[in-house]
């Protein structure tokens, strides 16, 4: 019965198949970066699919907007125009690298497949996903955490700024 | 639409980033390629969340977002500093190691 | 003081600890001083002891002790308990001997501080000596087979460190021998010995459930053990202390030994270590008295060996080696009166041998150093006008070893063959016969030393000079020792000549410790001893006497002229050759038995070589050729790296996945 939910999951699912592999295979890195971008929005979608609206909001505006500008920004300021293909690392590789992930993928479908009988989700509560019900969890089971991510935050911070310096 | 599809579509985008990051010679674009991968965990997640009615995955996935951002950041900052070196973002450049 | 028997042992460790440890960096008569003292301390302790013994009644006098337990086996397969400690005790036996080994000891520790003076590693020596003290008194004042097993071993020891003392200095330029190699021959000659006194304890053990001296003389007593059982063990036992005791034919270690120092030839070779093979087949004798085979075989070998050695010192050349082969003939004599059941008659030679051949080797350590290290009879001669005392000293115990009345010599002798003319006729034979060339030899030595024209060269004449008091007051004191040491045991016959009765101390204080043949024990034996024939035992008084005096002055003839010997020696040609290069012992043991040994060793070695150490390096090769083929995968690509990361995290991962699922 292809009703909307099924259309849109098909058609998201695409999207982000798509792009992921335009990422992958794409010769230019801004063309990469940008089929990145494009999925990561569309992996939001997903989020607000499932009812998760912060973790989406924040995925546009962190990911999407934050990270992948940066990454661009490196790109543009390094002026990386094309890659070239994989030849040094070896024949090995080359035949290595897509049989291992097939494998990769075939494990773990199958522990989904192994794992779940394909019942259909929940009825989510009300509170499922709002900013209230994230920040309540966040803020008392996950305070430690959230205390210790600051203070990574801030020494990712620095160290960038180091390592990227010309002269220390 | 049931969880196993989005934990199987999960897993698809890991498997592509997994062949992105052995496949790719650019350092860049193997970086985009571990968000990828970090992306279809968060996927997992979220759904796990959905599927038990908790927040603790999305909890988890605020975190995994956090932590992915610095990772970028530092990560840029090193392969900078290797461009300096070597003129190029080819990770094959960086093959000292070898016996 | 009795209670203290086990400081005993203890006191010269002592020393060993000083001398061992800081002996190097103390002067010289420091160093002397802490080594004779730790004697003395012990010999006063010795005489303490002997005495509380003596105060006590004549059938209870002995005094055990056990210190610790050492090795609380349990129950065995026979079914009695097998616990050995570590026990001292003290009977008239351990007594002469201990006294002996302490007070010969002490005046030997005396000579050493001033005949080693100018030698290097002084405190090396004397921490050695020091520490034979110890392992020789551990031996006399054990109470059970195997603490005196541990002195027996620990005096080997000892033997090997101070016959090798100077390691570097070659010995014997006809063979080749150097100190280290002559110790060496010892120690393992010794350890041949061992090896049959471990299976003679092992089988006592067994049927025994003891080692225990006082528990073994109580179960022998029983009469209960097979007789094949105890001759065998008896043999056993003996072919051990042949080894310590040098008699055939582990004998050949005992004139290599001469390679150590003089002093340590008076103390080992001649007064103390060899000696304990004597001690421990009369402390064993409850054991012996129950096996007349066993017995034989020891007067048999005994006696064989007092004549064999005897023969070997006529022509010896060198000082040392005549005396060494003079202790061998007479741990013979000692041997042979055991094994006719004379065991006081063994003991009794025992003590005066002590005396007057540590008193000949420490006279022959005098004239080396006064001869600045000349050794070789041949370059010496007329020497008593240089060394007045060492002569007069040297003189008298060559007179009381070659039997003459009056000395101490005399009286132990003459007791030896006493006892084997009532043994075996035949052993008393041989025994006199060696007796007179003993005589022969020791009057040849001397003459040679001591009279005649000086042979050597002009300078060490000149140079030659009596020792010093240090060295020449033990000898006086030795030498009164071998005049009036024999008084303590002179027989009821002779005693009787002057109308005294029995004053034969040594009999009646040994008596009670040692089982005679037929297990009545000594003190019956004593008695029927007594009724011997009177007129029988006076007539065997005057053949020895007979036989020295004639010993005496065949060699007087022989040798106060020049060429007599010679002509002699040409005479009787292939003899003298065959004396001269002994028989050629150490020649037959080298083909029969050291050559096969060397070549199994060879196979043994090679063993070890190729396939021992095969094996090792093989290992060590196989990681090396692991590495140089496992190195290809250090590519020095992270995508490589990436691979592998990702192959093992699949396999991972699958195990896990097909574990939990269901």
């Amino acid at each position: 019965m292809a009703t909307l939910e099924t259309v849109a999951f098909v058609l998201l699912a695409t999207l982000a198949v798509v792009s992921a592999l335009m990422v992958v295979f794409h010769r230019s890195p801004v063309i990469s970066a940008l089929s990145l971008a494009f999925n990561l929005v569309s992996i939001a979608g997903f989020y607000l699919f499932l009812n998760a609206q912060f973790i989406a909001l924040l995925q546009v505006i962190v990911y999407a907007g934050a990270i992948m500008v940066l990454v661009l920004f490196v790109i543009m300021l390094l002026s990386i125009t094309t890659e070239q293909g994989l030849h040094r690392s070896g024949r090995v590789q080359r035949v290595a690298a897509p049989l291992l992930s097939a494998a990769c993928a075939g494990v773990l479908v199958f522990a989904v497949a192994r794992g779940s009988e394909g019942e259909a989700f929940v009825v989510s509560s009300a509170d499922f996903g709002t900013v209230r019900q994230v920040g309540l969890e966040l803020f008392s089971t996950y305070f430690y955490a959230f205390e210790a991510i600051s203070l990574l935050l801030v020494v990712a911070m620095i160290g960038a700024v180091l390592l990227a310096k010309k002269r220390l | 639409m049931a969880p196993q599809s989005m934990l199987i579509l999960s897993a698809l985008l890991f498997a592509i980033g997994v062949f992105g990051v052995l496949w790719n010679r650019g350092a860049i674009t193997i970086l985009m390629c571990v968000e990828l991968m970090l992306n279809a965990a968060n996927l997992a997640f979220i759904t796990f969340a959905r599927q038990f009615d908790q927040a603790d995955g999305q909890i988890y996935v605020f975190f995994i977002m956090t932590l992915a951002a610095a990772e970028a950041a530092v990560g840029l900052a090193i392969v900078i500093a290797l461009f300096r070196l070597r003129e190029s973002t080819d990770v094959d450049e960086l093959n000292l190691l070898k016996w | 003081m009795l209670k203290l028997i086990w400081l005993i042992p203890l006191l010269p460790v002592v020393g060993v600890i000083l001398n061992g440890l800081f002996g190097r960096r103390l002067p010289l008569k420091i160093v002397g001083t802490i080594a004779c003292t730790t004697v003395l301390l012990a010999f006063g302790l010795s005489v303490g002891a002997v005495m509380n013994l003596a105060a006590l009644p004549e059938n209870a006098r002995h005094f055990e002790t056990d210190v610790a337990t050492w090795l609380p086996l349990g129950e065995m397969v026979t079914g009695s308990e097998l616990n050995i400690a570590w026990g001292f005790g003290l009977d008239p036996l351990s007594a002469v001997l201990l006294l002996v080994v302490t007070g010969v000891g002490l005046l030997i520790h005396i000579y050493s501080v001033g005949y080693m003076q100018h030698e290097r590693d002084y405190a090396r020596f004397f921490t050695y000596l020091n520490l034979f003290m110890a392992m020789m008194l551990l031996l006399v004042l054990g109470n059970n087979l195997l603490v005196l097993f541990v002195g027996w071993e620990g005096v080997g020891l000892c033997s090997y460190l101070l016959i090798g003392f100077y390691y570097d200095q070659p010995f014997d330029k006809r063979t080749g021998l150097s100190c280290a190699d002559a110790g060496r021959k010892a120690f393992i000659v010794n350890r041949i010995g061992d090896f049959a006194f471990l299976i003679g304890m092992l089988y006592l053990a067994l049927e025994f459930g003891t080692l225990k001296f006082s528990e073994l003389n109580v179960a022998l007593a029983g009469h209960h053990t097979p007789g094949w059982l105890l001759t065998g063990i008896g043999v056993l036992l003996f072919f051990g202390a042949c080894g310590k005791s040098a008699q055939i034919p582990l004998f050949v270690w005992l004139p290599d030994a001469m390679a150590g120092p003089t002093p340590v030839s008076a103390l080992i070779h001649a007064a103390t270590m060899v000696t304990a093979g004597v001690y421990m087949v009369c402390r064993m004798s409850a054991l012996y008295a129950g096996t007349p085979e066993a017995m034989a075989v020891i007067a048999a070998v005994g006696a064989g060996t007092a004549l064999f050695a005897a023969t070997m010192g006529i022509t010896a050349t060198d000082i040392k080696k005549v005396l060494a082969y003079s202790t061998v003939s007479q741990l013979g004599f000692m041997f042979a009166a055991v094994g006719v059941g004379a065991y006081v008659a063994a003991i009794f030679h025992l003590m005066t041998h002590a005396f007057f051949k540590a008193l000949l080797f420490l006279g022959a350590g005098s004239v080396i150093h006064g001869l600045h290290g000349q050794q070789d009879i041949r370059k010496m001669g007329g020497l008593r006008a240089k060394m007045p005392q060492t002569f007069l000293t040297f003189f008298i115990a060559m007179l009381a070893i070659a039997g003459i009345p009056g000395l101490a010599g005399f009286f132990s002798k003459d007791e030896i063959l006493a006892g084997a003319w009532n043994g075996n006729k035949i052993v008393w034979g041989v025994l006199s016969f060696a007796a007179l060339i003993t005589a022969f030899y020791m009057m040849r030595l001397t003459w040679l030393v001591f009279f005649g024209k000086y042979r050597g060269d002009e300078k060490t004449w000149s140079k030659a000079h009596e020792s010093p008091a240090l060295m020449t007051v033990p000898l006086m004191v030795l030498a009164g020792l071998s005049i009036a040491g024999g008084y303590i045991g002179v027989p009821a016959v002779m005693s009787g000549w002057v109308g005294l009765g029995d004053v034969n101390i040594l009999h009646h204080w040994l008596a009670p410790a040692i089982t005679e043949a037929g297990g009545h024990g000594a003190a019956a034996a004593h008695g029927a001893a007594a009724a011997h024939d009177a007129g029988m035992e006076t007539m065997l008084i005057l053949i020895a006497t007979v036989v020295a005096v004639l010993g005496l002055a065949l060699a007087w003839m022989m040798y106060r002229k020049d060429g007599v010997a010679a002509t002699w020696a040409k005479r009787f040609g292939p003899v003298h050759t065959m004396l001269r290069n002994l028989y050629w012992v150490d020649e037959f043991y080298e083909l029969v038995i050291l050559r096969p040994f060397y070549a199994i060793s060879r196979v043994f070695a090679g063993f070890d070589r190729w396939i021992v150490d095969g094996l090792v390096n093989a290992t060590g090769v196989t990681a090396d050729i692991g590495g140089q083929v496992l190195k290809y995968f250090q590519t020095g690509l992270v995508r490589n790296y990436a691979l592998m990361f990702l192959f093992g995290v699949l396999v991972i991962l699958y195990y896990v996945v097909r574990a939990v699922a269901v």
